[in-house]
């Protein structure tokens, strides 16, 4: 299966990365690509596999659940101090809502 | 001997001995990094005054009796750790600019052991890449060199390469790194040094810039295997702030390097040999398993049946990951942010991150966005899940016949910054040997063994049971024993 030009861009909207329209063959290219190579995937017999979910090998749980207990808070400097834009304690964006 | 020669395990005695003091050690990587680091480009952040406090304040916890593990030796931190107060930029420009707050869990545990760090060194953005070709900060160059081409300057592999390439200048001890699909083991191939990839658990990712979550482990690089044993028992541990993290003990790694091979089975899997494998890596496995039939372990041939779907699972399952984990470099919260007077917030992303990510981050930022949207998930990212979850099964069925599997690290040496730019697939091809083992979660030691006809280094790969990087430790020391591997790279300290 390829990609066409319309689906190229509709995948940058999907990724949200501004894609310029003489952009758009040099990655319908490249994706087409990689595509191709990942399809032989297709022909190998997955019939009643279990798909593997997270990274743990063989035997070991994927995940852990913590308690559900606060563990931190009151540091807004410190989550805000990378901030590109901020106003008081909040982060800034340009208006959303007229 | 100069300091900059000694090993990790070598700095330790030194220092043990009260023949060095991590002031002087320090001083002197400082001093070589400074002279080559303009032409190497393995650090991007070099923290030489932080560097020399922390230096003097190990020196005088060393005085008062309070010596950690890895009491003062300096090393040097992979653009992917977090440090607290240091900028940290996984080698992308969107993250340039941004000073963590926090330190990730593995960098206090060496702080915690008495580790000095040199400063931050370079990588491939986002930890994509197999050349270190791909960072905002610039290429790194291999310290190596080819004998009838010496000015071709050639790539340390990725994405790790500036950890790499910094210990084997020796302009550090040793050096943290990461590997998702081969970027520790790679890399260490390359540059003639070793590494390994522990365990999917082994060390926390708390603090790490995530790339695919299921893949990523951090892992140590340095120029003995002995050393890799030594930092990774600092580095590994439980961590409660990762829900992926393994709670089991962590082994004394160092006492496994002395281990006999005698008795064990060493597992050689037939679908590594790869049509149009280059003579000398076939030439040096079978070397590698001489080696170790020498000392007394058993070789036996394998099938592990699903490799050849390794790499093509791995290239919809790590741009998944990816796609989801780099769904927060938004412009609003730290890093970059690219707007015109005219952008409402969804303008405000869409030309944030065309502008803060490279080439190669959106091209698997989109082959990812595309494997999980609606129509296509079952297609692609099940499908591939399934298959990886072959694969790890393969290793299982293996495990009941060998103790540990050993195939080459990389299929070609060292290449050079100009060659294999032009199409991804063909830069995919650096990890066939190494993504099997974070496709199953399973430790994976490189250790150098050999020089190919230009006298570039070649390594071996030793592949364990889950948490049996003591195992690996043994195998790898033990290659390491008889290969002897004395070479030298033409640029060092």
């Amino acid at each position: 299966m390829s990609l066409d030009a319309a689906t190229v861009r509709r995948i940058a909207s999907l990724a949200r990365i501004r894609l310029e329209e003489e952009e758009v063959g040099r990655m319908q290219a490249e994706l087409n690509g990689i595509l191709g190579w990942i399809e032989q995937l297709q022909e190998v017999d997955t019939e009643g596999v279990e798909p593997m979910a997270g990274g743990a090998p063989a035997g070991q749980p994927a995940m852990r659940m913590r308690e559900d207990e606060v563990t931190d808070g009151s540091i807004a400097d410190a989550v805000l101090a990378n901030a590109p834009d901020r106003a008081n304690d909040y982060f800034a964006v340009p208006k959303v809502v007229e | 001997m100069r300091p900059t020669d000694l090993t990790l395990k070598g700095a330790l005695d030194a220092l043990n001995a009260g023949e060095t003091t991590s002031v002087a050690l320090t001083e002197a990587f400082l001093e070589a990094i400074a002279r080559l680091n303009p032409r190497l480009n393995a650090f991007v952040t070099v923290t030489a005054e932080k560097a020399l406090e922390a230096a003097k304040a190990s020196d005088a916890r060393r005085a008062a009796g309070q010596a950690g593990p890895l009491e003062g030796a300096p090393i040097a931190i992979k653009d992917l750790f977090c440090t607290a107060g240091v900028q940290t930029t996984a080698g992308s420009r969107i993250l340039g600019g941004f000073v963590p707050p926090y330190e990730s869990t593995v960098t206090a545990n060496l702080l915690r052991d008495g580790a000095v760090f040199l400063g931050k060194v370079n990588m491939d953005e986002f930890a994509m890449g197999s050349s270190n070709t791909t960072s905002a900060s610039g290429p790194v160059e291999n310290p190596w060199s080819r004998a009838n081409n010496p000015d071709t300057r050639l790539v340390p592999g990725g994405s790790s390469g500036g950890s790499a390439a910094a210990v084997a200048a020796r302009l550090a001890l040793g050096a943290t790194a990461t590997d998702t699909g081969g970027s520790i083991r790679q890399p260490a191939a390359f540059c003639g040094i070793a590494g390994i990839k522990p365990t999917y658990g082994r060390c926390s990712r708390f603090g790490i810039v995530a790339f695919a979550s299921s893949l990523d482990q951090a892992g140590p690089v340095a120029r003995t295997v002995e050393d890799c044993a030594i930092l990774l028992k600092s580095m590994a541990g439980f961590d409660p702030k990762d829900a992926t993290s393994a709670d089991v003990p962590v082994p004394d790694f160092a006492a496994a390097c002395g281990r006999s091979v005698k008795g064990l089975r060493i597992g050689v899997p037939k679908e590594y040999r790869l049509d149009g494998l280059a003579p000398e890596i076939g030439a040096l496995w079978e070397q590698g398993l001489q080696w170790l039939r020498d000392q007394g372990a058993e070789t036996v041939e394998i099938s592990l049946p699903h490799t050849k779907y390794a790499l093509p699972t791995y290239y919809i399952v790590a741009p998944a990951e990816a796609s989801s984990n780099l769904a927060r470099y938004d412009g609003v919260r730290f890093g970059l942010r690219k707007t015109e007077a005219s952008s409402d917030l969804r303008d405000l992303y869409e030309r944030t991150r065309a502008a803060g990510f490279g080439q190669e981050v959106r091209r698997r930022i989109m082959i990812g966005t595309y494997v999980l949207s609606a129509g296509y998930y079952d297609a692609y990212y099940l499908k591939a899940q399934k298959v990886r979850a072959l694969i790890r099964r393969d290793f299982e069925q293996a495990w009941g016949k060998v103790d540990a599997i050993v195939t080459p690290a990389t299929p070609t040496a060292a290449f050079g910054m100009d060659e294999r730019q032009d199409d991804p697939v063909t830069m995919y091809l650096n990890d066939v040997f190494t993504v099997t083992a974070n496709l199953a979660g399973l430790p994976g030691l490189a250790v150098p063994a050999g020089l190919d006809p230009q006298g570039l280094p070649l390594g071996l790969q030793v592949i364990g049971k889950p948490f049996d990087e003591e195992t690996c430790f043994s195998v790898g020391a033990a290659l390491e024993r008889a290969a002897n591997f004395t070479a030298l790279p033409g640029i060092r300290a």
